[in-house]
C-alpha cells in the first residue's frame, strides 16, 4: 500500500521506509474488516484535517505566520485552525527555541494536548539547540522533553519545508490504527518507542 | 531645531567642564562619546545633577551595562540628552568584595533603570541599594551563579533543565544601608496582599510570542502588571564572549529578526569602527537599503498581526502580501527569508542580484496603492477607531523617562530617530522626514507606522537609481583582532534605538558584549500604560507598542 497524496507522487517522498515498517505491521496483525474499514475512514479525516496549537517562541513562528497568509495557504491542506489552546488542537508545531524557564510550560502544554497527539519539532533550535546549544539556558534539543514525530530542519525552514513536514505527519495519520491504537490504549510515548526511528533516540 | 539648538549652545567639551566642576573626583576620558568615571558614593548625587543641570539634561538612559573586570565588578551607564543631542557614559565601580558588590540605585532618577538594574543584578549579582524592585529579571529565583561572570560555572548540573515548574514567589527584595553602612535585605509584596492576580501568558496569541503578564485585576480594570520575561533567554552576550568577531554577527538575525539587516549593520559598523575598516560607498548603500526595505517589511508585519489582535484578521493578509514581496527580493540577494546574515565585516556578502533594481522599483510602484487600501480598510473604521484612540497615552516625558524609542516614542511627540539625532552611514545626506506624532496613543502609534513605511519608501526611491559601482567588500584580514578599548553606539532598529557597548582586550574574541535591545523598556512600560485600562486594553496597548519578545530576552 503506498500512502501517499494525489499532488505527490510516491518516490517524491523522503523516509518511505518508515511508514512502509508501519503499514506491514497493519497488515501481518491482520485487519477487521469492519474496524479496519472504519479506521480508514476516521484517519482519511483525521489526517486532513489536523489542526496545530498556536505557539511560537522565536524566529521559527513568523515562517509560521507566512505559512498561514495567503501565499502558501494551509487552509489548502486543513491545518489553518490554530487554536490558542491546546485541548483542542491536534499537535504542536515547536517552532523556536525552548529554554530552561520555558521548558516546565512547554511540558505542560504537550500534557494538556488531547491524544492523540503529535508534536513536529521545527528548526535547528528545537531540534538541537541550534545556534544557541553551547548556551547556559538553552535545551539542546526538545525530544529529552517529548516525543517528537517529525523534524524540520532549518534555521528557521521556509514554508514549503514546514508544509513537506506537516504532509510526513498526514502521512503517519494515514497509517494509524485509530481503534484500540493510538486514540486508547496505546500512550502516544508506547507507541513511539515501539516504533524507533533509525538513528533518533525519542 | 534640535541641532542648531546644540550647535550653539553647548558641545560636549561644555558639558564635561561642567561635571568636573561640580564633581572634581570625576575622571573623564574620551572626547566624543566621553566615559565619565566617579566613586559610588557620588554617583547618586551625579545622577540628579545630570538629569537637571539645565546644562547637561542627561534625561535619557540608554542602557546600563554590567561589567566584570575579574578584579572588580561594575556598571557602565549611556545617558543621552534629548535637549542637546549628546551621549555620554558614567562608569562606576562596586563596593564591596564579590560576594557582595553594591551600587546605588538610579531608579528614582530615570524610570526605566528599575528595570535595566535587575538585568545587571540578574547577570553580575551586583546589588543596587534602593532600587524598588531587585528580583532576577530572566533567570529562575533559584538559579545558581551569575552567567556574565567570568568565572560562572556553566556545568549544566547546577543549573538543569527541569521540567518541575519554577519556584514562584510573591515578594521581591529591596535592598537599604543600615546606619553602619551595613546592606539590609527587605522583602516587601509586589501585588498587595488580597489582589486578584491573572496570569496572561507565555502562551497566549496576544503576547507575540512568550511575553508573561502578572496582572492584578479588580473586576475588568487591571491595577498592576509584572512583567515576568526569560521564557526566551538564550544567553547571546555570554555566546558572544566565546566567539570570534565575525561569528557573532549571526546572532543579530535572531534577536529581532524583523530587524535582522538592521542589527547585523550595526554590528558591523561598530567592528569596522573598531579595526578602523572603511567600506565602499556601494557596500554602504546597499546597508542603507536593506535597512528601509527591513523596516517597510517590519512594519506590514506590524500592521498585520497588530489588527489581528484587534480582530480584524483579513488585514494580515493584506499586509503579509507586501511582505512577501519584499522578502522575495531579499532572497534573490541573500539567498534566504529570514536570518540573512548578509552584512559582514567590510561590506556584504555577495552582490546585488542581477533584477534587484526593477524588483524595488515594482515594490515603490505598487507600495503607495497598498497603504491606501490599508487606511481604507482599517485606519477609518469605526471600531478600529474606537478602541485605539485615546488608549494607552503615553506623555512625552513618560516616553524618555521609560526610553521608549521608535515609533512607538515619536508617536508621543519625542524625536528619537537615530538616523537623525546620530547620523550613521550615508543617513545624513538623505532626504527623509522624521514621523512625530503628538497624541502618544494606540491609534498614533499605528499611524506612525504607516508613515515611516512611505518614508523608507522615498529613501529607497533615491538610491534605487543611484547605487555606485564598486566594491561590495573590501578585503579584511581573514582574522580580525581588535585594539583594546571600548566602544558604544546608537543606532536605529526597526522599533527603536539600537544600542551596542563593545570591550576588547586585543584578542579575536570580544571582552564583553553589550546588547541594548529597544524592546525592553518598551515591556517595562507596559505597566504604566495600563493601570486603570480595561484587560482588553492591554491587547492594544501590547499590540501597538510592538515588542519583540525574543528581542527583550536576548
Amino acid at each position: 500500500m503506498e500512502v501517499t497524496t494525489k499532488s505527490m507522487p510516491y518516490e517524491a517522498w523522503k523516509d518511505n521506509e518508515y511508514i512502509e515498517k508501519l503499514v506491514k505491521e497493519l497488515q501481518d496483525a491482520g485487519t477487521n474488516i469492519v474496524v479496519g474499514s472504519l479506521d480508514k475512514l476516521i484517519n482519511w479525516g483525521r489526517s486532513n484535517s489536523i489542526w496545530p496549537l498556536t505557539f511560537a517562541t522565536s524566529c521559527c513562528g513568523i515562517e509560521f505566520v507566512s505559512l498561514g497568509a495567503a501565499r502558501f495557504d494551509m487552509a489548502r491542506f486543513g491545518w489553518e485552525v490554530a487554536r490558542s489552546s491546546p485541548r483542542q488542537a491536534d499537535f504542536m508545531m515547536v517552532a523556536g527555541t525552548i529554554v530552561n524557564r520555558m521548558v516546565p510550560v512547554f511540558r505542560r502544554l504537550y500534557d494538556q494536548l488531547a491524544e492523540p497527539k503529535y508534536v513536529i519539532a521545527c528548526g535547528s533550535c528545537a531540534i538541537s539547540g541550534g545556534p544557541f546549544r553551547k548556551s547556559y539556558h538553552v535545551a539542546k534539543g526538545i525530544e529529552d522533553i517529548v516525543p517528537v514525530d517529525v523534524f524540520v530542519p532549518g534555521c528557521p525552514p521556509r514554508p514549503e519545508a514546514m508544509i513537506y513536514g506537516i504532509m510526513q505527519l498526514s502521512r503517519k495519520i494515514k497509517v494509524e490504527r485509530f481503534f484500540g491504537g493510538v486514540n486508547r490504549q496505546e500512550s502516544q510515548k508506547e507507541f513511539l518507542a515501539a516504533h524507533p526511528v533509525e538513528g533518533v533516540n525519542d | 531645531m534640535t541641532n542648531s539648538l546644540n550647535d550653539i549652545l553647548i558641545t560636549m567639551a561644555n558639558i564635561t567642564e561642567k561635571i568636573s566642576k561640580l564633581f572634581p573626583q570625576a575622571v573623564i576620558e574620551g572626547d566624543t562619546t566621553p566615559v565619565v568615571t566617579i566613586p559610588n558614593a557620588q554617583w547618586h548625587d551625579l545622577a540628579l545633577a545630570l538629569r537637571d543641570d539645565a546644562d547637561i539634561r542627561m534625561d535619557y538612559l540608554i542602557t546600563i551595562t554590567g561589567m566584570d573586570w575579574t578584579d572588580r565588578l561594575g556598571a557602565i551607564y549611556y545617558l543621552m540628552s534629548t535637549t542637546y543631542n549628546k551621549i555620554i557614559g558614567v562608569k562606576v565601580i562596586a563596593e564591596g568584595d564579590r560576594q557582595q558588590p553594591w551600587i546605588y540605585s538610579a531608579a528614582d532618577v530615570w524610570k526605566v533603570a528599575t528595570l535595566f538594574e535587575r538585568e545587571v543584578f540578574d547577570f553580575l549579582g551586583i546589588i543596587f541599594v534602593n532600587n524598588p524592585d531587585m528580583r532576577r529579571l530572566f533567570l529562575s529565583i533559584d538559579w545558581v551563579g551569575y552567567p556574565l561572570r567570568k568565572d560562572y560555572d556553566q556545568n549544566p548540573e547546577l543549573n538543569p533543565v527541569s521540567t518541575e515548574s519554577e519556584r514562584q514567589t510573591d515578594f521581591t527584595d529591596v535592598y537599604t544601608l543600615d546606619e553602619n553602612g551595613k546592606i539590609v535585605k527587605n522583602e516587601v509584596r509586589v501585588f498587595e496582599k488580597d489582589d486578584f492576580v491573572v496570569n496572561i501568558g507565555p502562551q497566549h496569541p496576544a503576547t507575540h510570542g512568550v511575553l508573561r503578564f502578572r496582572t492584578a485585576v479588580d473586576g475588568e480594570t487591571v491595577k498592576k502588571i509584572d512583567v515576568y520575561c526569560g521564557y526566551i533567554h538564550r544567553g547571546i552576550e555570554k555566546l558572544c564572549e566565546n566567539l570570534t568577531y565575525p561569528q557573532t554577527l549571526h546572532f543579530m538575525d535572531r534577536m529581532d529578526y524583523f530587524s535582522a539587516h538592521n542589527y547585523h549593520h550595526a554590528l558591523c559598523m561598530l567592528y569596522e569602527k573598531a579595526a578602523g575598516i572603511e567600506i565602499s560607498r556601494r557596500a554602504q548603500v546597499i546597508r542603507v537599503m536593506m535597512d528601509e526595505l527591513s523596516r517597510i517589511a517590519s512594519h506590514c508585519l506590524f500592521i498585520g498581526t497588530y489588527c489581528m489582535d484587534l480582530g480584524a484578521t483579513t488585514m494580515l493578509f493584506y499586509a503579509l502580501r507586501v511582505r512577501e514581496q519584499i522578502l522575495d527580493i531579499m532572497e534573490k540577494t541573500c539567498g534566504a527569508r529570514m536570518t540573512f546574515n548578509y552584512e559582514c565585516i567590510g561590506g556584504v556578502m555577495q552582490d546585488l542580484a542581477p533584477d534587484f533594481r526593477a524588483d524595488v522599483k515594482a515594490l515603490l510602484e505598487v507600495l503607495p496603492r497598498n497603504i491606501k487600501e490599508y487606511n481604507d480598510v482599517f485606519t477609518g473604521n469605526v471600531i478600529a477607531r474606537n478602541r485605539m484612540e485615546g488608549v494607552g497615552v503615553l506623555s512625552r516625558e513618560d516616553a524618555i523617562a521609560y526610553a521608549v524609542t521608535g515609533p512607538s516614542g515619536r508617536a508621543s511627540g519625542w524625536a528619537c530617530d537615530m538616523r537623525k539625532l546620530q547620523p550613521y552611514s550615508i543617513y545624513a545626506e538623505l532626504d527623509f522626514e522624521e514621523v512625530t506624532a503628538t497624541e502618544g496613543d494606540s491609534m498614533a502609534r499605528f499611524k506612525c507606522r504607516m508613515r515611516e513605511i512611505e518614508e523608507s519608501a522615498k529613501i529607497l526611491a533615491q538610491l534605487v537609481d543611484n547605487i555606485p559601482d564598486g566594491e561590495y567588500c573590501v578585503k579584511v584580514p581573514k582574522v580580525i583582532k581588535l585594539p583594546a578599548g571600548q566602544w558604544f553606539q546608537v543606532t536605529e532598529g526597526c522599533r527603536g534605538a539600537f544600542g551596542l557597548y563593545l570591550e576588547s582586550d586585543g584578542s579575536t574574541k570580544p571582552y564583553r558584549l553589550h546588547i541594548a535591545p529597544p524592546c525592553l523598556p518598551q515591556a517595562a512600560v507596559v505597566d504604566h500604560l495600563t493601570r486603570g485600562q480595561k484587560i482588553a486594553d492591554l491587547i492594544t496597548i501590547g499590540g501597538s507598542l510592538d515588542y519583540i519578545v525574543p528581542d527583550i530576552d536576548r
